[in-house]
């Protein structure tokens, strides 16, 4: 397939990237990566009037370590985190992830920022950033704000960033010495979109926290199973099960045990 | 609206007046009439369209022209005379790497580029490193013996 006609417009700046994305809402649409725009405006699933290109914009691609963390620009590719050119400040999670993103060549361009901005349900970074408690600094036509990912991630391909606004960057925790950590996901092969996805952390000063992805909404915080983490089995189904039923209220039995062996996995690893 | 892009490809300046949405593929391949990039899907699924655009593997379908535009990009044709493309195409040819062909020159530049990454690669690493290609046909048993053994070659192994 073949994309409907667009324009094409390359921004100078974040502000001026904002500017036009504000000016013509509806129709313009910025472009990352490219890694899922393009097949879908090659589906013409996604309608574009005229494409703002952030791939230029050199602001977006920065990383550097933080007080208590990293920031990561929004336009640095998965092959940059998988290569460990950005520090990991995540004992190796981030670095995992990214290498675990579709395939080496799709991995070349896509960005974390437009993996978090399109909120695929099944994609890894909204899942992650999550459970890593990553908030993400926001550009738009008033000014620069702060989003924890909780509020960013909606839906389904639903953020809260309104028109005329960009994400630029990701802050990033760093997880303290003595974390556990654990990122399962289930795919039908190598670098095919994540039915199931759990992660879970352990911190030493905290309590687990256990996120759910590859649900037909958005990666979710699993309260009721983070509780159980550390009990028998039985109780982790229990509450794997609550969490089931008002997390994703559709999942049928299939989806029900896929996401249950999924997290049983990521919390078995987890608790070591 | 129309676009100048202006890009160096295998080496050779070219430019052209694009739509900005003509694909890089369509740039390659119809603009410049090097046919060794194949377009099979056309979205991002099977890899036959990939080539290297700053010496990084990219899939040519899902790269729209005007944004390679400054950029070096490399064919198949222009890998002609890289030494490492050179033991590929031989151990494909003795390994019996291919039948209809069509998915070869996104396995051979893949191929490359594993090898690029990895140092003698075992069979799994192969499989892994190979997902995003497919082969119709279904000769993957012989694709993924003949990047071993070419790692093995350039390896000095």
């Amino acid at each position: 397939m073949k994309s409907a006609p667009f324009d094409y417009f390359k921004p100078g700046s974040v502000a001026d990237a904002c500017a036009r994305l504000a000016s013509e809402s509806g129709g313009a649409v910025a472009i990352a990566g490219g890694q899922s725009l393009v097949p879908l405006l090659a589906l013409r699933m996604a309608p574009a009037v005229t494409l703002v290109d952030l791939g230029g914009l050199s602001a977006l691609g920065q990383f550097a370590k933080t007080s208590d963390g990293v920031r990561i620009g929004a336009g640095v590719t998965h092959a940059a985190i998988e290569d460990g050119k950005v520090p990991d400040p995540s004992g190796g999670l981030l670095q995992r992830v990214a290498g675990g993103i579709a395939y080496r060549s799709v991995r070349n361009h896509g960005t974390i920022g437009g993996s978090v901005a399109l909120a695929d349900p099944a994609a890894d970074w909204p899942a992650c950033l999550l459970a890593l408690g990553a908030t993400a600094r926001i550009s738009g036509p008033s000014g620069e704000r702060v989003e924890p990912m909780e509020a960013l991630l909606v839906g389904a391909y639903t953020t809260s960033i309104a028109a005329g606004e960009i994400i630029t960057a990701f802050d990033v925790p760093a997880l303290p010495t003595g974390t556990r950590w654990s990122y399962q996901k289930v795919v039908r092969k190598s670098g095919a979109f994540a039915m199931s996805i759990g992660c879970v952390i352990v911190r030493p000063d905290r309590a687990a926290v256990v996120v759910l992805g590859g649900t037909t909404t958005r990666a979710q915080l699993l309260v009721e199973t983070a509780t159980a983490f550390g009990g028998d089995e039985a109780r982790l189904r229990a509450a794997i099960a609550r969490d089931l039923a008002s997390v994703q209220q559709d999942a049928d039995d299939y989806v029900k045990r896929l996401h249950t062996a999924t997290l049983l996995k990521a919390v078995r690893e987890a608790a070591g | 609206m129309k676009a100048k892009v202006s890009l160096v490809l295998n080496g050779e300046s070219v430019s052209a007046e694009v739509e900005p949405r003509e694909t890089l593929a369509d740039f390659i391949r119809e603009r410049q009439g090097l046919t060794a990039t194949h377009l099979g899907c056309e979205h991002g699924v099977c890899g036959a369209c990939t080539v290297e655009v700053e010496g990084q593997t990219t899939r040519s379908c899902l790269t729209l022209a005007v944004r390679a535009d400054g950029m070096h990009v490399k064919t198949l044709e222009g890998l002609a005379a890289d030494p490492a493309m050179m033991v590929l195409k031989r151990w494909f040819h003795d390994e019996h790497a291919l039948q209809c062909g069509f998915c070869t020159p996104g396995m051979l530049i893949t191929a490359r580029d594993i090898l690029s990454r990895h140092r003698a690669p075992d069979a799994g690493t192969i499989r892994k490193e190979l997902s995003g290609q497919l082969c119709r046909c279904t000769g993957y048993a012989n694709i993924v013996k003949a990047i071993e053994a070419a790692g093995r070659e350039l390896a000095g192994a």
